[in-house]
């Protein structure tokens, strides 16, 4: 899926601007053509194939047939809520990971995943929630709460820098686990629900789920893009940043709200998915260079093609038996992430 | 500075900082203390004398048996992996140059992790098998993260890289295992990866004291070559370490102890994080202080199950306990330096 990257720039200088922008032009079209190539096979590809050209009749023609009712009803609210979840994770990452200036950050680790599952333990062991729709709201919350404790711990009364938050993030995510290990082992009944959210999986998601996370979606893809030249100021540093205009402690901020936003919106509506915001970033930086804006753009391309393939792939290796997307994104992702590690110098940003 | 106790046995010398021995010795003290309380009290009480005097060999029937076979092999469990641990950690610390840098950190838990999982939850194995399991998946890890790593010398940046790489795909596959296995099997999975010695036998004892026991020759020889390799590959080469063999024996050293602790106890969160860096701020000494970093484990993981078994209402896994401490340690530091103004990292 990474084919398209385009060979390194030549030693001689190349006419400004040109180079990159063509290699950006190739990296956007491909990456917008797996895109839909994956979300084609996504409403075609199940325990029941349905050729391209039933899907494309019952699409606008909805006829009561079976083919119709599992493409409106299935297919359909699970590949939306796939392109969301994967362009939101994208982002998240392409964010975190220009604000600490590290391209190993990953969204997960201001302990947003961890404050989703608390929520969600509340909600099966002490509610006695048992439906998906019913844990979004739950998983919400104790992802806001948690990015809250963490801000205020990381933060310490002052804008917190990410580093700190990172660690902040690490202090509590290690507590709060453990408590709900301590739940989950003296109750099965729960632990069986939770083992099965824990997973990360977009079966049995349907339009319930997408209309609740929907709108902070939204918000939150919205407010990404809009951060880049802010990140690219931010990129010069602090003091340039200044100089240039820029207010990095605002600017800081909004990027973490955003990543709460949508990660929190995602873990809610899918559970955890590891990598993909590690990743996608990552590779998406390989592809169109350092500017953030295109960065961003790239990853909202790349992030749900990616996570459209990892769950249709998840639906036929094991057929007629799925395997989880959030499995298939780590095996796919591992393997990718070693071999561009090892294959680059990789630096700081 | 120059204050250091020198032991000489023929060409062997040992160089001891006093501050440093006074210290470890504390520790080892109040661990042994703990551990004492550890086996007199539970279900159960027996009084102190009757504890020294079960386990020197003139108690009664029911209270040697009760402190011998019961209680003693947990709290000896407790203790040698938290001296393994925290010599993993200090050896991995010093070489990664990171005070981040623990076993876990690298992926090797999850190694572990998987192996023991596969044994339990594939092969229907249990006891020393999980052990032997959970032994073969941590070293194999490794291997393959050190194999990925190497080019032209394994830097310690590129190990984190591939241990990351590598761990994300086994922890992906033990949830997998966790999701597909009977409800039963998952439990007793779940519980064996938060980490815990309730079960320990004096075959647990037997297997971590024994790779202590083994260890410790080269564990001595090597370990004082960390505070060189600290310094830098070239200035390690001119002051005449083979850097690359050092650094290899060293983490094998590392990487076995922690593997055989995890495969004894399951996978203990943070003690190989935070005990050597607690004993550094303790000691005020530099660079790695692996004696003291063994001593403060012990202390850790005694307290931990200590805490876990008597201060809490519910007779809590060790690594339940470690990993809440691990937390809170961390808040701390946080909170410390908010109150001094300045920053950590």
């Amino acid at each position: 899926m990474l084919t398209a990257v385009s060979p390194a720039p030549t030693e001689t200088a190349p006419p400004p601007r040109s180079a990159p922008r063509r290699r950006a032009t190739v990296g956007v079209a491909a990456a917008a053509g797996l895109l839909l190539a994956a979300v084609v096979l996504s409403v075609a590809v199940g325990t029941r194939w349905i050729d391209p050209a039933t899907v494309w009749h019952v699409l606008w023609h909805p006829d009561g047939s079976q083919e119709s009712a599992i493409v409106h009803d299935v297919r359909i609210p699970r590949t939306l809520l796939a392109v969301a979840v994967g362009a939101a994770l994208g982002l998240a990452g392409a964010v975190m990971q220009a604000l600490t200036r590290n391209p190993l950050a990953e969204p997960g680790l201001l302990g947003v995943n961890t404050g989703a599952a608390t929520g969600v333990v509340v909600a099966i062991a002490f509610v006695g929630t048992n439906s998906l729709g019913g844990y979004v709201w739950f998983a919400f919350a104790g992802a806001g709460l948690l990015s809250v404790a963490v801000f205020v711990l990381g933060g310490a009364g002052r804008v917190p820098t990410p580093d700190r938050l990172v660690l902040a993030g690490v202090a509590v995510d290690a507590v709060l686990s453990m408590l709900i290990w301590t739940v989950l082992m003296t109750r099965p009944d729960s632990f069986l629900r939770y083992r099965h959210w824990d997973v990360g999986s977009l079966t049995d998601r349907g339009y319930d789920v997408l209309g609740q996370v929907a709108p902070f979606l939204v918000l939150g893809i919205a407010a990404a893009l809009l951060l880049g030249r802010g990140l690219n100021a931010l990129a010069l540093g602090d003091d340039a940043a200044k100089a240039v205009g820029a207010r990095p402690g605002r600017i800081r901020l909004a990027g973490m709200v955003v990543v709460t936003l949508l990660c929190g919106a995602v873990t809610a509506a899918v559970g955890p998915i590891a990598f993909l915001g590690l990743a996608v970033p990552f590779a998406a930086r390989l592809l169109v260079g350092a500017d953030n804006r295109a960065i961003l753009a790239m990853s909202m391309l790349i992030g749900p093609g990616i996570f459209v393939i990892a769950d249709v792939l998840g639906r036929v290796v094991v057929a007629p038996s799925e395997l989880q997307v959030g499995i298939v994104t780590a095996v796919i992702g591992g393997p990718v992430f070693i071999a561009l590690c090892r294959r680059r110098r990789v630096g700081v940003l | 500075m120059n204050a250091h106790l020198v032991l000489r046995i023929g060409p062997w010398s040992l160089r001891l900082r006093p501050r440093t021995v006074v210290v470890s010795s504390l520790l080892v003290a109040a661990a042994l203390a703990l551990a004492v309380v550890n086996l007199s009290t539970g279900d159960f009480p027996v009084p102190f004398p009757d504890v020294l005097r079960s386990l020197f060999g003139s108690a009664s029937d029911g209270t040697a048996y009760v402190v011998r076979e019961l209680r003693l092999p947990r709290v000896a469990v407790a203790m040698l992996v938290g001296a393994a641990l925290g010599i993993s950690g200090a050896i991995f610390q010093s070489l990664t140059r990171n005070p981040l840098g623990s076993p876990d950190f690298i992926g090797l838990t999850v190694g572990a992790a998987t192996g023991a999982l596969v044994v339990m939850l594939l092969l229907g194995g249990s006891g020393l098998s999980v052990a032997a399991g959970a032994l073969i998946g941590c070293l194999i890890t490794f291997g393959v993260i050190y194999l990925l790593a190497f080019r032209r010398g394994a830097q310690p940046v590129r190990l984190v890289l591939m241990g990351i790489g590598v761990s994300t795909m086994l922890a992906a596959f033990d949830t997998l295992l966790i999701v597909r296995a009977k409800l039963e099997e998952a439990m007793e999975a779940q519980r064996w990866l938060i980490g815990s010695v309730n079960t320990s036998t004096m075959v647990e004892v037997a297997l971590i004291g024994g790779a202590l026991l083994v260890l410790l020759p080269p564990l001595v020889r090597y370990g004082r070559e960390l505070e060189m390799l600290s310094l830098g590959d070239e200035a390690a080469i001119a002051h005449g370490i083979r850097a690359e063999r050092s650094r290899l024996v060293l983490a094998v050293i590392s990487v076995t102890l922690a593997a055989v602790a995890t495969a004894v106890a399951g996978p203990i969160a943070f003690v190989a994080l935070a005990a050597p860096q607690l004993a550094s701020r303790l000691t005020r000494a530099p660079g790695a202080n692996i004696g003291a970093a063994a001593a403060m484990g012990a202390f850790l993981l005694t307290a931990s199950d200590w805490i876990g078994r008597r201060v809490l209402p519910l007779d809590l896994p060790v690594g339940v306990v470690t990993a809440a401490l691990g937390g809170l340690y961390l808040t701390w530091l946080l909170a410390g330096e908010w109150r001094r103004g300045r920053q950590l990292l």
